[in-house]
């Protein structure tokens, strides 16, 4: 009901004017009602019960073909064009269209249920007074409900006041935005001031006005106006739906927007329809196929006329004519007959075959056990089940980074601890020994505050630093005070921490479990437990990180008095501060850098300086004056940090590791063999976005050069990229070559296509946002697009949602390939659906993509499988498919072609009507089915030996227009000899006691017999891989063939329903004769031999990998899948290593009260709500990010 | 490095596994995809592929089967003796057949070959009186509906074809021509049958209208014998099971064999005396007489000798060439050299 009503207000909307502006008094139904917003109820099903015959019907006859059906429904039902009763057609037409009923029906079905779900959530609404729980769907526009902690939010909301101080409130919004960190709204403080209390909230009766509905989710305007005062409301204030609460015991709001209304639902959008290019290829082929039509029935038409004049004005005595039938108007009438006996040209059960394929592969993705993540109990999903073969033609591959390629894990991996380095096993002939889950794990029972999921292998390390090497020892104290972390102390010594990013995470955390704890916090000083001892220094302070700075440090005074600077921060950054004492442990630890570099893991380096306490004091002095000075504070402030933090001392460097996802380097390389070209896409800084392209080898030391483009005006980007791609290709044209196409029904889509560049040698090219917001401008677009596809590896920083969703669509748009994106986060969702095929990383804590995915898998290696193995059988399936079909029933249909020369143009079938009803139906419906559900030229194990079998996909080899033209020659042939072999065969014969043979009942058994026999056996030689099913669905469907002519032509049939079944006794009288079945031996041999002959010279002079792979299956066992070798070590020479996912203003706001002042203890540990999953077994530490200021690279 | 990261660690039939490790229940509950050949598309299959060790011998088998078989069916045809209309006498000692032929006649016209009522000639009472509209126009006349109806049972052949032999006397000896036995016992005995059984036929035909063309009723086409008389009628059967080809031929009578060693025309002069009834030139027609012997392959009809040597002949050469292309190419294109 209710969301009925919200449907009517919002096609009300749509109809009326739209909203200008939205008025709401809060706790004022009636007054809310008069506005006809909507309420909080979501629609998302199509259809109700009442609705969708009528819908459904009309949705299905929209489908061109089924309309035509239609079509010839009357047309034959008209006695004289009528050449074929009428349930040839309205029996084929009635099971295709209840089949597709059936699945949207389903389809419907559960819409309804998720949307009953999610309408039927209950939450408490105050109510005359009181707070009353009540369903999500009755919810209205100026409701005041109460949200406790880890509730979703309902509706968008204005916060009116929360249980925290200075009525904050955290939200986690990534089901909104991706972002898994926690976001802090704060509530006006007039409104604030209600607190809990139900009298006051219920009295309340501010009025909002402002912005109408919209999708854009960091801006709301508006204004509250309340006892005569206005306020201003902005995004700080406002909760959004999808936003889940955090951290707040409770909060109340005031519903501004609900249901379709909210920036979620407006932001979700009309999920456009994807269709595959083999759609869009069957939609033209359908057309061409018409137009083919016409010119057969033009031709016959003509040639009834010819007959009419010439031979049938003077067969009348025999044959009279109709009255008032002339020449010209029966040849007229006979178009329209032979468009009745040649419809099956257009093959009615086409489309619901190719659903029911579709639908058997997807179900095969749901099946498989090896895209089944145990750890997460997630299986795979196909969850748009009609994109399957678009799989196997994949072209380009989109890939978030966070959370798709890692796993959102640092680990503390290695560090260099003066010149000395740390984390690597090596067994007793010193080579490197790889770290894998059984390696031996450090205990760390010693310390009781340890953290029990760091993991660790070195042992040295730990000896190192409990013998009291002073060294190791000043490295994990600074870790453990140079840091922006919260800690959480609920229980005496169980430690949470709350680190803004999760390198810093992992940072401390290693401190912590070597025996350097960080234990709490004040504005003005920080508690270490030191091996055991605890140890208060004095934060002096904290010289934050910035992207310009790339370091940070802080200022303590140990309790015996020693002022110490701590600094952390990029090596290139660091190292022009050190002293020059240090510049013999410079060397050894450069080299350190350089090997993590080469691992692709995340550096710092890490140096101290003791301070003199005169100058400190003088320092402070000066930091306090910059600090509150009015103009030029900034730079004033650097200036003041660049004085202090210079001749460092080096104490070493640490590698922290972003943990890629299982099997995500080796993924990769095999997709790169496959011809897929992947782009990374990502939100976070260039030299994150490059480390990750270092470990998961796309981008490589032995790459030619690697381009950045990272230039801050139009002009500069350009140079850039064009600069990139002279270096790449000298003797490039400067315009791109582009080849202008037209396509589409009725060639009205014109397309352009970017040509691919040869260039030799790899390639990498990074780009940023900023620079990608240029690059994206209609007239510098195909410049990026030109440049970025000569490079093997194309990574883009720092980008929007917006701006990931317009990557994929240019090169949608002018490379003409086919697109995939994955991605997990709701960062991610605008590629994902732009994209032809969107892949959903399910199993984390976002669903959104996985929503707006149409495949869905747990890892990001299962990508791989799903493209090689399953794309590719499913390309291979659907096209062979579609050929075999095409064949089958252009061969069906051009033996009436011929049959017209000889029965003068009269359209008579050359077949008996039931079959003609049954052969796509019954006889060939199950063979063909078989075959496009079980084939695989060869097995998932070798496919993923040999990746370039995927490239035939890419280049639409199996099914295209001129596949389509090779389809119908081969049918024309085989129909010459299906017609004229049985023709010349029966010619003037008789039965072998002299009785009838060459009557038309015969030969139409004879004909269909051997149709069906030729069609049979040229799918035998279609199918690659034949299982008992091939085997039964072919033997059997012949012998119903030889059952069911048998039955319909037996005297019981003929007894019953006489008219219908005037065959009787064909069967018996003809097929009992050896030149019967001489005549369908020798036609089936005619109709095969020539194409086995084609195929083997094919195979014998220019063999397909697919024959190559096939004959080498043949005559090999399986290989055995190649062990895992440990990557071979490589030591970057050329950059550094330096990485950090961490943002300014934080340092701010660890000396600030703001944070100090709450900190309830409660019984569970909100932000460590995945410890209890089974990811986190294998997780050493997770960390959620805290609060990061918005980034200014989000709008551009 | 070839392949792969695959198998056995993301199969998850390995033993680490969380979900192996519960009880039976835990698994029960678990999500994980079932382990059957079917859904993990592992199914046993045989996997052909066109090699020359397969292609090649076929080529050859098919052509030395082929040839033979043509041979056979070639030598049969031309063995079979058949005349058309000046009859020459055979030493042969089967039956032989004779048959009327027509040429250019189109009883397989969509609009011809629906002209019929089968339930009237299955002997259905109601549709005797009301035949099937689409024996129009010769469905009904003055007012009686026409039995049997429709443009084919108009259009019966109604020549009366009479052989004699002119023994050394100069005698004409009538040769009996049989005219039962020309049917497919099918139509005679289910297909075709009278209104009201066989006895009077008279009165089951009674208002009914013979069809225009006809001279006699249809209860009159053989008054001597009830057994084939009405629709049952022999000639009337084999007429109506139209020809697929506007050329054709139709048994008309089959004239028997005598005894084992006598042949069934013995040499000599005959006489073919044809009452000319059917017009045939009107439509540009031919008529022809036909007798002829049978094979156990049927009629005469040297094309599926003909093209049984052929093919096999194609067959044998193809196998040839192509033996000599895949000595020439398959070295070659060893699979070795799959780009890796």
């Amino acid at each position: 009901m209710g969301s009925a009503v919200s449907n009517v207000s919002q096609l009300c909307g749509a109809e009326s004017t739209p909203e200008e502006e939205r008025n709401l008094r809060a706790n004022d139904r009636p007054s809310n009602r008069s506005y006809q917003y909507a309420n909080n109820a979501i629609k998302t099903s199509k259809y109700n019960l009442l609705t969708f015959l009528p819908l459904n019907l009309f949705e299905q006859f929209r489908r061109l073909a089924n309309a035509y059906f239609l079509f010839l429904l009357f047309l034959q039902l008209i006695p004289q064009v009528s050449s074929l009763s009428w349930f040839t057609t309205a029996v084929p037409l009635l099971l295709v269209l209840s089949i597709s009923a059936v699945k949207d029906a389903s389809d419907d079905i559960n819409r309804h249920r998720s949307d009953n779900q999610v309408n039927n959530r209950r939450v408490d609404v105050l109510v005359d007074g009181e707070l009353r729980s009540e369903k999500w769907m009755n919810v209205q526009v100026g409701d005041i409900i109460r949200l406790e902690n880890n509730q979703f939010v309902t509706a968008d909301l204005l916060l009116l006041s929360s249980s925290e101080p200075l009525n904050l409130v955290y939200v986690e919004t990534a089901e909104l935005d991706g972002e898994t960190n926690l976001k802090v709204k704060q509530a006006l403080t007039v409104t604030g001031e209600m607190g809990d209390g139900i009298d006051e909230l219920a009295g309340f009766n501010g009025e909002v006005r402002c912005e109408p509905p919209n999708n854009r989710l960091d801006k709301f305007k508006g204004t509250l106006t309340l006892h005569g005062q206005t306020y201003a409301l902005d995004n700080d204030k406002v909760l959004l739906r999808g936003c889940t609460l955090r951290n707040t015991e409770w909060c109340f709001g005031l519903v501004i927007f609900g249901g379709p209304d909210t920036k979620l639902m407006q932001n979700s959008g009309k999920t456009t329809f994807k269709r595959t290019s083999i759609d869009h290829l069957m939609n033209v082929l359908v057309l061409c196929i018409f137009g083919f039509l016409a010119f057969m029935c033009t031709v016959l038409a003509i040639g009834n006329a010819i007959w009419e004049v010439r031979e049938g004005s003077l067969f009348t005595a025999f044959l009279p004519r109709e009255p008032g039938v002339d020449a010209a108007l029966s040849s007229f009438l006979t178009f329209w007959s032979y468009v009745i006996v040649l419809n099956t040209v257009v093959p009615i059960s086409l489309y619901v075959s190719v659903e029911i394929i579709r639908l058997g592969n997807s179900f095969y993705i749901d099946w498989d056990r090896k895209m089944y993540y145990p750890k997460s109990d997630t299986p795979a999903q196909a969850r748009t089940t009609t994109l399957n073969e678009e799989l196997g033609q994949i072209k380009y591959i989109f890939s978030d980074k966070t959370g798709t390629l890692t796993q959102n894990v640092m680990t503390f991996n290695k560090c260099s601890i003066n010149g000395k380095c740390y984390g690597e096993l090596f067994d007793f002939a010193g080579q490197r020994v790889e770290i894998t889950e059984k390696t031996e794990r450090l205990d760390f029972t010693w310390n009781k505050l340890a953290d029990a999921k760091f993991i660790f292998h070195d042992h040295s390390l730990q000896e190192t630093v409990r013998e009291g090497n002073l060294q190791a020892q000043a490295f994990f104290r600074l870790l453990a005070l140079c840091h922006t972390v919260m800690p959480e102390e609920k229980k005496e010594g169980e430690l949470y921490y709350q680190a803004q990013s999760p390198d810093e995470g992992a940072l401390v955390t290693a401190a912590r479990n070597f025996g350097f704890v960080f234990r709490s916090r004040t504005p003005e000083s920080i508690t270490v437990v030191e091996m055991g001892r605890r140890v208060t220094y004095e934060l002096m302070a904290v010289l934050d990180f910035n992207n310009v700075r790339k370091r940070m440090s802080v200022i303590v005074r140990s309790p015996d008095g020693q002022l110490t600077l701590f600094c952390k921060g990029a090596d290139t950054i660091v190292y022009e501060r050190l002293h020059k004492s240090c510049d013999r442990l410079k060397e050894v630890t450069t080299g350190h850098l350089n090997e993590y570099a080469g691992d692709g893991l995340r550096t710092l380096v890490l140096a101290y300086k003791d301070l003199d306490e005169g100058y400190m004091d003088e320092w402070r002095r000066r930091h306090h004056e910059a600090s509150t000075a009015m103009d030029g504070r900034e730079e004033r402030l650097d200036e003041l940090y660049e004085e202090i933090e210079k001749d460092l001392l080096l104490l070493g460097a640490t590698a922290v590791e972003d943990k890629l996802q299982d099997g995500v380097p080796q993924t990769i390389e095999q997709l790169t063999k496959a011809d897929i070209k992947i782009w990374v896409l990502t939100g976070d800084k260039q030299e994150t976005a490059e480390n990750i392209g270092y470990s998961c080898n796309m981008l490589r030391e032995e790459m030619k050069e690697i381009f950045v483009v990272a230039a801050n005006t139009a002009e500069g980007v350009k140079e850039e990229l064009q600069n990139a791609r002279r270096k790449m290709c000298p003797e490039g044209a400067e315009e791109p070559s582009m080849v202008q196409a037209r396509a589409g029904l009725f060639w009205i889509h014109k397309s352009e296509t970017v040509l691919d560049e040869k260039v030799d040698g790899d390639y990498g090219l990074i780009i940023n946002g900023h620079s990608l917001a240029f690059a994206l401008e209609k007239d510098l677009r195909l410049e990026l697009l030109r440049t970025a596809c000569m490079c093997q590896t194309v990574i883009c920083c720092r980008v929007t949602p917006l701006q990931k969703a317009q990557v994929v669509q240019l090169v949608k748009k002018y490379k003409q390939a086919i697109t995939l994106a994955i991605g997990d986060g709701a960062n991610d969702v605008s590629m994902i659906k732009a994209a032809h095929i969107g892949v959903g990383i399910s199993g984390q804590e976002g669903m959104q993509a996985v929503l707006s995915s149409d495949f869905s898998f747990a890892q990001f290696r299962y990508l791989q499988r799903l493209l090689l193995v399953h794309g590719r059988w499913s390309y291979l399936r659907m096209c062979k498919f579609l050929r075999y079909f095409f064949y089958k029933n252009f061969t069906f249909t051009f033996v009436h072609f011929w049959y017209a020369f000889f029965c003068g143009f009269s359209a008579q079938t050359v077949y008996d009507e039931w079959f003609i009803t049954m052969y796509n139906l019954v006889y060939t419906a199950l063979p063909v089915l078989g075959m496009s559900l079980f084939d695989q030229d060869v097995n998932d194990r070798w496919s993923f030996q040999y990746p370039q079998l995927y490239s035939p996909g890419q280049l639409n080899l199996y099914f295209s227009k001129k596949a389509f033209v090779r389809c119908m020659m081969h049918s024309c042939y085989s129909s010459l000899v299906l017609f004229f072999i049985p023709w010349a065969a029966i010619y003037d014969t008789v039965r072998d006691d002299g009785k009838d043979v060459a009557d038309y009942q015969s030969f139409a058994l004879l004909a269909q017999t051997c149709l069906l026999v030729v069609v049979n056996i040229q799918l035998c030689l279609d199918t690659h891989y034949w299982t008992a099913v091939n085997q039964f669905f072919m033997w059997g469907s012949l012998a119903v063939y030889f059952a069911i002519t048998f039955t319909i032509y037996s005297n019981g049939m003929f007894f019953i329903f006489t008219s219908s079944f005037p065959f009787v006794g064909t069967a018996r009288n003809s097929l009992n004769q050896p030149n019967v079945w001489l005549t369908i031996f020798l036609t089936s041999l005619l109709c095969i031999l020539p194409v086995v002959a084609f195929r083997f010279i094919l195979i014998q002079l220019r063999p397909t990998i697919n024959d190559k792979v096939r004959h080498k299956v043949q005559k090999e066992a399986l290989p055995a899948p190649t062990p895992r070798r440990p990557p071979a070590r490589r030591i970057s020479t050329r950059r550094s290593g330096y990485a950090f996912s961490h943002s300014q203003g934080y340092g701010d706001l660890v000396t600030s009260r703001r944070f100090l002042l709450k900190r309830p203890l409660r019984s569970r540990p909100v932000l460590f709500t995945q410890t209890d999953s089974p990811l986190a077994q294998n997780q050493p530490q997770h960390y959620r990010t805290i609060t990061e200021e918005p980034e200014e690279s989000r709008s551009p | 490095m070839a392949s792969s990261y695959n198998a056995k660690e993301e199969d998850g039939h390995h033993s680490g596994a969380p979900a192996h490790g519960g009880a039976a229940a835990a698994a029960a509950k678990s999500k994980k995809p079932d382990n059957t050949a079917f859904k993990q598309q592992r199914l046993p299959a045989w996997q052909p592929i066109l090699t020359a060790g397969t292609v090649l011998p076929a080529f050859f088998v098919i052509g030395l089967i082929f040839i033979p078989i043509g041979i056979g069916l070639f030598v049969t045809s031309n063995n079979i003796r058949e005349f058309e209309v000046t009859a020459t006498p055979t030493r042969d000692t089967s039956n032989v057949f004779m048959y009327y032929g027509l040429s250019n006649f189109y009883q397989n016209h969509r609009r011809y070959v629906k002209s019929r009522d089968d339930s009237q000639l299955y002997g259905d009472r109601s549709a005797l009186t009301n035949p099937s509209k689409e024996c129009e126009p010769y469905r009904m006349s003055d007012g009686q509906a026409i039995a049997p109806c429709g443009a084919i049972a108009n259009s019966l052949f109604n020549d009366t074809l009479e052989l004699y032999h002119i023994d050394s006397n100069g005698t004409r000896n009538t040769i009996p021509l049989v005219k039962k036995g020309i049917a497919w016992w099918t139509d005679k005995h289910v297909k075709f049958r009278n209104p009201g059984g066989n006895n009077n036929l008279t009165a089951a035909f009674r208002g009914t209208s013979k069809p225009v063309n006809w001279r006699k009723p249809v209860y009159d086409l053989d008054p001597s014998d009830p057994d084939n008389n009405g629709f049952i009628n022999e000639d009337f059967i084999v007429w109506m099971r139209t020809a697929a080809l506007p050329t054709f031929r139709k048994l008309y009578r089959i004239i028997q064999k005598k005894a084992v060693t006598t042949p069934t025309l013995p040499s000599g002069r005959y006489v073919l005396n044809i009452s000319y009834n059917y017009p045939v030139l009107s439509f540009d027609g031919r008529k022809r007489m036909i007798l002829s012997t049978i094979s156990w392959m049927g009629g005469k009809n040297p094309f599926l000798g003909i093209a049984y040597i052929t093919v096999g002949s194609i067959c044998f050469f193809l196998g040839v060439v192509l033996l000599i292309i895949h000595h020439k190419y398959d070295t070659r294109n060893n699979s070795a050299d799959i780009p890796n």
